[in-house]
């Protein structure tokens, strides 16, 4: 069977990001305030072909793991959900 | 005619652009900080503003993203509104379709890597200010050197450049071929460079200040700033 | 409840039980562990060179170019003429980059431009040199990949050309990488900014990305302070922002012009610690710090991590006092974070406060460099792997029967293709300097804006040469880079360098060490190119079993050259049809430590090339004097693949051929491959050639003419190697088809 996956990186909450920092200082210039904390990471989304739900599991964290986080530098969240 | 270079926080080829316009073609060109919203006062319709290349804010979130909003573009569109001339290179194109100047937007390599290297380009249009003095189909090398500079558009608006004569330049082989072996980045139809319908907001990938002076050992950019200045002339 | 100082929580924090006593000596009481972590970090082999400086000091250190000596600031600082002064320096990230290869180069890059600007340069240009492991490796790809990526990522973006550099591939760094990473700047007399802190009541200054837990692992883990939350949220890498410090740079360069600064340090190694201490020491006075006014990325962080911490982009900065206004204006106006955070003091110490109280008070001399940091010999030992070599013997190796599919396989060898998919990655043209880009030239030729001056500047090591002769193999490394500046039209006026060794308790290591400064420092005697400065980096080793095997000895040099007449530059390319082609230098039977041996015959151990220093010398004045007197066309040393290889790298420029015959008595392999020192070849017009043969006839250089410029293919000897076009495709392409497949 087939399950939908959602995965959010993000950057290592103890490291700088940049990106985030640079985004959100610069919110005044849309007239935008009280916005802080700003992270930027990544939303993947794919299907799974799995026998189960833990098998499924299984190949997403492999996945997560080995390839799609940076896991010195990012972590990684995820749903998973039947297609 | 009067040449303003904007500053943004992260603008490398500011200097650059003043280099070229002021000490090599001699001409009147002063520094534009990106806060200050007074400094087009005294800029008039036959004057120049260049968004010059280098990474604004980073190049974070979306090149030319966070640029677009910095307090100077209000005055920068409105001058271009109002017929002024404005070049963004490099970094500066991305700026000015972020803001909404010229259409269409500059997305990752294909390769997703950056590229720093000459490349060749056929003179699509000599029907505007920067290109004025090129011949079509004139080759000219010119050097390129960035990660997001594949040009896209929908298919409307392509139809509509290609129609209106918007695009400046195509990325093509030293003998002109504009096939896909030819294009560095991905862009559609190898478009390097665009005007607006007005035809007097220009935006380009390719550095033609990097290379407009014999000490580089390539001058072929030099014949656009030729060009816009030609234009001054004919105006006199 | 404080945790009890003994000697087991000072060997945590690697310091041993000799250097504990000296601490408590020092101090007169025990130190708390803030105040020993302080002392950890700043005798760390990193800041102290504490095994290396005694070799250090015999390299010849003065001329009467240098503006600063070697050690005094950040980096060397030479005179270039017209009231400018160039500062350069080279430094290692390999550590980090081995870890996380992206951000570890990145970041190595901007460690490198800050310590050029934080002295008022602005830099100009950047180069390096990469080593890497088996390119056949999975492993290995994802490291070039990513050294690549973080060195294009930050250099593009700070907007400072890489001009130049080289890649290198050895098994023996298939465990443990070098990325060194260089910078060059322009400063006008009279804008430098000194490392100091003069003036007590001089407001102290942090400028730029606030101060997070990074790289403070050893000291963490001997903290008995830490809850295992805070341990949890330890960085294992650093992230660099090149956009923030090109505000630096941009903010620093204007905020000196207030003349409102005293001194400036940027934070690398040991942060906050080792600014304050090392300027601190060189003015002999000392600092109060309110720890609770340092801006920090994370809550409740510790005093020893904020001490410690090496978040990047940041700089410490000394003004005078009533001036200060003027630099938190400039700061603002580039969105920079600028806070006061303490006061120069006339007592010698570095006292640090939080919540008002004084929770270390150090002494800033003891701490240092030439203060008292402590300062060893070592012993060392002949490489036991000398046996081996001392075996070779050129006649057992056999000479090839096809010369043209040799050729081949060796001019494909990934050290000697093309490094394009690497180069074209960075932007080599941002500041419209580099004069290389449309003309290839032995060194990289960047102009200096507002004279007619250029500089020349290369990064060179062939390490296989020091593994074989630790002595000849250094004194070759200077050689070379000078050779290069020679052959692009250069004057060489000083280098700086990258040490990069294995564990220096390891007496063969140390031997390797010792003499490799010994063969280097002769070399920069005999060019006049004194040591401005640069770093050692050791420990640089691949762990199989319970072995450590040392990466080959490789101390980079970075060398700088003026051109005073920018148009003077020399090209390598071939020019014209039926130009002549001579080697200036002499040929030799000697293949010893080639490429040639290691693509082609698998020969691990052989001798160092022939190499004389005196030779060497003779030579570079030589081609110095051809290209003044504009005798030749084109120059090109031979150096690594040998002549075929390097008469190729001519020719494929513009497509030229070349037609060239063997020297009798000399075997063909050692002729064509043999990488002999102090050798170059060059081009003259036929129209030229009299006076120049009547001009060499004079030089004390053996020189003999090879051939011509010929047609579209490569023959020698009258044997077809075939088209220089698909050579030319060998070399572009080679490299691309290892990495992208």
């Amino acid at each position: 069977m087939k399950f939908k996956a959602d995965i959010n990186i993000m950057p290592l909450k103890e490291l700088l990001d940049p990106q985030g920092k640079t985004v959100g200082k610069n919110m005044g210039n849309i007239g935008i305030t009280g916005i802080e904390n700003v992270r930027i990471g990544k939303h993947i989304e794919l299907l799974i072909e799995a026998n189960d739900e833990a098998a499924a599991k299984e190949k997403l964290e492999t996945a997560c793991k080995k390839l799609l986080c940076n896991v010195v530098m990012e972590s990684y969240s995820y749903t998973l959900s039947p297609a | 005619m009067k040449f303003g270079v904007v500053v943004f926080p992260g603008s490398n080829c500011d200097d650059d652009m003043i280099h070229v316009i002021g000490t090599v073609m001699g001409q009147d060109v002063k520094k534009l900080w990106h806060k200050d919203t007074e400094a087009l006062n005294g800029f008039g319709k036959g004057d120049c503003v260049v968004l010059p290349g280098g990474f604004s804010y980073g190049d974070y979130l979306r090149s030319g993203a966070i640029a677009s909003h910095s307090p100077i573009m209000t005055s920068v569109i409105e001058f271009a509104n109002n017929g002024g001339y404005v070049w963004g290179i490099c970094n500066g194109f991305q700026v000015l379709c972020e803001s909404g100047l010229l259409p269409g937007a500059l997305l990752n390599n294909n390769h997703h890597k950056f590229v720093c290297k000459n490349i060749y380009l056929r003179t699509e249009t000599d029907q505007t200010p920067i290109t004025s003095q090129l011949k079509e189909k004139q080759i000219i090398k010119v050097p390129i050197a960035h990660a997001d500079g594949r040009y896209y558009a929908d298919d409307e608006t392509l139809k509509k450049l290609n129609e209106n004569g918007q695009v400046l330049f195509r990325y093509c082989s030293e003998g002109g071929d504009t096939s896909e072996t030819y294009n560095p980045n991905g862009s559609l139809e190898n478009i390097a460079g665009i005007c607006n319908e007005g035809r007097n907001v220009f935006g380009m990938m390719p550095h033609p200040e990097r290379c407009a002076e014999p000490t580089l050992g390539n001058e072929d950019g030099r014949i656009l700033f030729e060009s816009i200045l030609a234009l001054q002339k004919e105006m006199a | 409840m404080a945790q009890i100082i003994d000697a087991k929580v000072a060997a945590n924090l690697g310091l041993n039980a000799e250097e504990f006593e000296k601490i408590k000596e020092i101090l007169g009481r025990t130190p708390n562990f803030t105040e020993l972590s302080i002392f950890s970090v700043m005798w760390s082999e990193h800041c102290s060179y504490k095994n290396s400086i005694t070799w250090l000091k015999t390299l010849p250190r003065d001329g009467e170019r240098l503006l600063v000596g070697a050690g005094e600031e950040n980096a060397g600082l030479v005179d270039i003429g017209g009231g400018l002064g160039c500062a350069f320096k080279i430094e290692s990230h390999n550590h980090p980059s081995a870890i996380e290869p992206f951000q570890g180069a990145a970041t190595g890059v901007g460690g490198i431009h800050r310590d050029i600007f934080t002295m008022g340069a602005r830099p100009i240009a950047a180069l390096n040199s990469l080593r890497f492991g088996n390119i056949n490796s999975e492993k290995t790809k994802h490291l070039v990949k990513g050294v690549v990526n973080g060195i294009s990522h930050y250099g593009n973006c700070f907007g400072v050309p890489t001009v130049g550099g080289e890649v290198f591939f050895d098994d023996c760094y298939n465990q443990n990488i070098l990325v060194n990473a260089m910078s060059v700047g322009i400063v006008k007399a009279g804008e430098t900014v000194s490392a100091c802190a003069d003036g007590p009541g001089n407001p102290v200054l942090i400028v730029g990305s606030a101060t997070g837990k990074d790289g403070i692992h050893g000291a963490t883990f001997a903290s008995a302070d830490l809850t295992e939350d805070s341990a949890d949220d330890l960085p294992a890498v650093q992230v660099g922002d090149p956009f923030q410090e090109k505000l630096l740079l941009e903010a620093s360069l204007e905020a000196i012009k207030t003349g409102a600064i005293v001194g400036m340090q940027d934070m690398g190694a040991a942060g906050i610690t080792c600014s304050t201490s090392e300027m601190s020491a060189k003015s002999g006075t000392g600092m109060i710090i309110d720890l609770d006014k340092v801006p920090t990325r994370q809550e409740g962080m510790l005093p020893f991590e904020i001490l410690l911490s090496e978040s990047q982009e940041r700089m410490l900065i000394v003004a005078k006092k009533g001036e200060e206004h003027k630099l938190f204006e400039i700061f603002d106006k580039w969105d920079l974070e600028c806070e006061h955070i303490g006061e120069v003091t006339d007592t010698g110490r570095l006292q640090f406060y939080q919540g008002g109280e004084v929770i270390a008070d150090v002494p800033a001399e003891p701490l240092v460099l030439g203060g008292g940091a402590p300062v060893y010999q070592r012993e060392y030992s002949e490489p036991k792997y000398f046996a081996e070599i001392a075996k070779f013997n050129i006649d057992q190796i056999t000479e090839p029967t096809d010369y043209v599919a040799t050729a081949q396989k060796l001019f494909s060898a990934p050290n000697l293709v093309s490094k394009r998919w690497v180069y074209e990655q960075y932007d080599s043209m941002v500041r419209t300097n580099t004069m290389t880009t449309n003309k290839a030239s032995d060194a990289a030729i960047v102009r200096v804006k507002g004279t007619e001056k250029a500089l020349a500047v290369t990064t060179d090591c062939n390490s296989s040469y020091v593994y074989a002769d630790a002595y000849q193999g250094g004194m070759i490394a200077v050689a070379e880079a000078a050779r290069n500046i020679v052959c692009s039209g250069g004057e060489p006026v000083a280098i700086t360098n990258c040490l990069n060794f294995g564990n220096p308790y390891d007496p063969e290591v140390y031997w390797q060490f010792v003499h490799t400064i010994k063969g280097m420092g002769d070399a920069c005697r005999k060019f006049n190119t004194p040591v401005t400065g640069g770093n050692v980096s050791f420990y640089n080793h691949s762990v199989i079993g319970d072995q450590n095997i040392p990466v080959f000895p490789t101390p980079t040099i970075g060398m700088l050259g003026i051109l005073d007449d920018a148009n003077k530059v020399m090209t390598l390319d071939f020019k014209n049809e039926t130009d002549l082609i001579y080697l200036v230098g002499e040929s030799v039977n000697d293949i010893g430590s080639t490429e040639y041996l290691r693509v082609v015959h698998d020969v691990k151990y052989s001798p160092v090339p022939q190499f004389d220093l005196d030779t060497e010398h003779t030579l570079q004045q030589t081609v110095a004097g051809l290209i003044k007197n504009g005798h030749i066309e084109s120059a090109h040393d031979v150096a690594d693949g040998g002549l075929f290889t390097n008469l190729m790298e001519s020719s494929i420029v513009n497509g030229l051929g070349f037609e060239i015959s063997t020297q009798d008595g000399i075997r063909k392999d050692a002729f064509l491959f043999g990488e002999s020192q102090s050798r170059v070849i060059i081009t003259v017009s036929r129209a030229k050639a009299e006076a120049f043969e009547a001009y060499m006839a004079d030089q004390g250089t053996p020189f003999s003419k090879l051939g011509m410029v010929s047609g579209e293919n490569a023959i020698i000897d009258g044997e077809d190697f075939g088209k220089v076009a698909d050579w030319k495709d060998i070399h572009d392409n080679t490299l691309h088809q290892h990495l992208e497949n």
